[in-house]
Parts: C-alpha cells; structure tokens; sequence
C-alpha cells in the first residue's frame, strides 16, 4: 500500500495536475475576491473564514475527475484489485493521495490568503485546525463520488452534482468553527462536530466508495 | 496446484453468452482459448480473474493466484519502465525486477519513460510484469498485440519457462503460439447459453 501511495505522489509530481491545480485555483479564488467585493476591510474580515472554506472545498472538488479515472483507462485499475491490496485499502490511499496533493497544501498557504483578506489574528490557528480536520472528509467523500462516476466519459458534471450535497456538512460546520474562531467566539462545540463528521466519513466511505467501485468494475 | 472449473455461466450485461464450461488445469499446462470476435473470451477471462461475477458454476484455485494482462498494460507514462516494474514488484511482494527486465530484453529501456516507449516495447514491459507477481496462474488475453515476430518468441520463451516452473496460463489469442496447449474452443459453450434463461425471464 505504501508502494500505492509513493507512486501517486510521483506521478501528482511530475505530470501537473495533481500538486498544482487544487492550489492555483484557491491562490486565483483567493486573490481575487477583495477586487470583486471592494477592499473595505471590515466587509473582507467578516467574509473571510467562509471564502477561504469555500475555496478549500471548490479546490479539492476540481481535482476529483481524475482521481480514478487515470487509472481506470488506462488498465491498472483492473489489474491493481486483481493484487494483494484489497479495494478499501486501494480507495483509501487515493484519498490519502489526494489529500497530500490537495489538501495539505492548502492547510499550508491558508494563513497566507488570510492575510490578503484581513482574517483577525485570533482566527488563524481555528482556521488551520478546522481545515485541517475537515479536508480528509472532502477527499475521502471525493474517492466515493469518483468510483461511481467512474465509467462516465466527461463525468465531471456528475460527479460534482453526487458530491456537493455531501461536503455541506462539511463547510457548515468547518466555515462555522472558523468564523466563531475570527470572531473571538466559543468555537469547540463546531469544531467537535467536524471531527466527528470526518471521522464518520473516513470510518465508513472506504467501505463504501469499494463497493461501488466493485461494482463499476464489471 | 490445480484450477477447476465447473459448469460456468459467463454473464454479460446480464445475459448469458457462454454457459456450461468445465475444465481443469494442473500445474505446468497452458490452456488456449479460442474463437471468433465476439464469442466471449475476454469475458471469460474476466470471470475467471474475478474481476466480474460469475452467473452460476465454480471456479476453484483462482482466488489470489491469478496475474491478469489484458489490452491495456496499466502502464503510467510519466514513469520509467523500471519504476513501472518496481511499483508493481512492491505491490505483490518485492521480487527483484532484474529477472523480468532481462527476459523480456528491457534493459536498455530501463531508465526511458514509458510514455516515449513503441506500441509493442510497452506490450512487452506490460508482460514483464506478469514476472514481478510471482503468481503462478497466467490469465492472457490476447498477449502477442502488436508484437513482432522477435517479441512473440521472446514472450513463447518467458511463457515456456513460467510452465517449467510449476506455472500455469490461460490465454486467449488468434495467432498460433506454437505451444504445446490443449485448446477450448468458445462456440459451444455459446450455443448452450443461448438456452439459459436470463435473470428476468426465469423471475417472470
């Protein structure tokens, strides 16, 4: 399985895509929203924990399409749930993969962006923590979406309708404990149901997105 | 080691297209399957590897056996055609690759992509891995795609001596591998599908 997970960041390296793409389009996303609603700082500074939610969560969407389907053209798929690696374990590391290609680095660049939208100092460590307990959830909700799309030439429209729905909890409760965090407000209570979502969400998807996967498989 | 199989019901699409195939194979044979397009053989193939369920019948000494190689080689561009062979090499266990590389003449491509590889370099790396799995059952289906006459030698010769060894395989193919194979021939396991009643018709 490791050998699974260190070919997946190679190849996320060295053929774009992978690293690049979720980032870029947070940075763009990021960038651009105190030209769009006016460089008032008090507007940006109330706005700013729900914007860097909602970017995490389009960033980590857009890089979903080719989380399986790659491997699903080009035969390795078939011939990796033919190996010792069960599917769970298979679904999992992709969305460990992608979580190390997508997530993480926007973990990393958020306190950056929050500058740029006068996030209030107080903010950033809740922001930091929630992000990082809500995007293993995005990733892993993802790999579902994408096994079951994952015979659908151009699926991606699909495949955002399925998955969107399912990340909701997700952003309320992520862009929720991030907002209390700014604000100088209690904030356990959302950041306790985050994690508990994820946790859910990690304990039951693999199971799931390898059902689903088995049976597209066919 | 033995692969037994029983009175199988290939399904596609959820209708019968081949039905009641029995055969078993012992260690050291190949088994080649053959018919015209359309008869059935990659399904069948399929079936037998696990990667589709079967409609009815048996099929024991399959489970975690088989190396399966089909049209696509499962190959990633953007990496060597050693690292193409070390990932698989890890994922079944970590045999060294050097015995697979120099049965199927890759050595000198070793460090090139797989991307810039010819059609039938990259069949060949895609049959070298079979070697990396160390699986003794060979599930084929029609291996000598775009190979030379020089690669389908190459490929007889690494087939021969995975036999040798106590292996076994399946194949499908067109062409005559000029092996010492029984042979099973689809059509008449076609004509007796056409008499199974399909899921809806026996629940009606």
């Amino acid at each position: 399985m490791r050998a699974l997970l260190i070919r997946d960041l190679r190849l996320a390296l060295r053929s774009g895509g992978g690293f690049g793409l979720g980032l870029t389009f947070f940075l763009i996303v990021i960038v651009l929203v105190p030209f769009s609603v006016g460089p008032a700082s008090s507007l940006l500074s109330r706005i700013a924990p729900g914007i860097l939610w909602l970017g995490a969560l389009l960033a980590c969407l857009l890089s979903l399409d080719r989380l399986l389907t790659v491997d699903w053209e080009d035969g390795a798929l078939d011939l990796l749930s033919t190996s010792p690696i069960p599917l769970e374990g298979i679904v999992s590391i992709k969305a460990l993969a992608h979580w190390i290609t997508t997530g993480l680095p926007l973990l990393l660049v958020a306190p950056l962006l929050g500058v740029l939208l006068h996030l209030p100092v107080d903010g950033f460590g809740v922001l930091i923590s929630s992000l990082a307990l809500g995007t293993p959830a995005l990733s892993m909700i993802g790999v579902f979406g994408a096994a079951l799309t994952i015979g659908i030439k151009r699926g991606g429209l699909l495949l955002s309708l399925l998955v969107l729905p399912l990340y909701i909890p997700t952003l309320i409760f992520g862009a929720e404990a991030a907002r209390r965090g700014a604000q100088g407000l209690e904030f356990g209570t959302p950041l306790l149901f985050l994690a508990g979502i994820t946790g859910f969400v990690l304990a039951l998807m693999p199971f799931v997105a390898a059902v689903v996967l088995r049976l597209n498989l066919r | 080691m033995i692969l037994t199989v029983s009175n199988l019901t290939v399904a596609r699409g959820g209708v019968a297209i081949l039905a009641g195939i029995n055969f078993v194979m012992v260690s050291g044979t190949a088994l080649v399957v053959r018919g015209p397009n359309g008869s059935g053989k990659t399904s069948l193939l399929r079936t037998i590897a696990g990667l589709q369920p079967q409609m009815s019948g048996q099929i024991t000494g399959a489970e975690d056996r088989i190396a399966y190689a089909a049209h696509s080689d499962g190959l990633k561009a953007a990496m060597s055609v050693a690292e193409n062979l070390e990932f698989w090499s890890s994922v079944f266990g970590g045999p060294s690759i050097q015995p697979a590389l120099n049965a199927f003449n890759l050595n000198s491509l070793a460090s090139r992509r797989a991307g810039h590889l010819s059609a039938g370099q990259k069949r060949r790396l895609g049959l070298a891995r079979l070697m990396v799995t160390e699986r003794p059952l060979w599930v084929l289906d029609e291996p000598t795609v775009s190979l030379d006459a020089v690669s389908v030698s190459i490929f007889i010769s690494a087939l021969e001596s995975h036999l040798a060894n106590g292996g076994m395989a399946l194949i499908s193919t067109h062409i005559d591998l000029g092996l010492d194979a029984e042979v099973l021939d689809m059509t008449p396991f076609k004509d007796l599908a056409a008499n199974v009643e399909t899921s809806d018709q026996a629940f009606l």
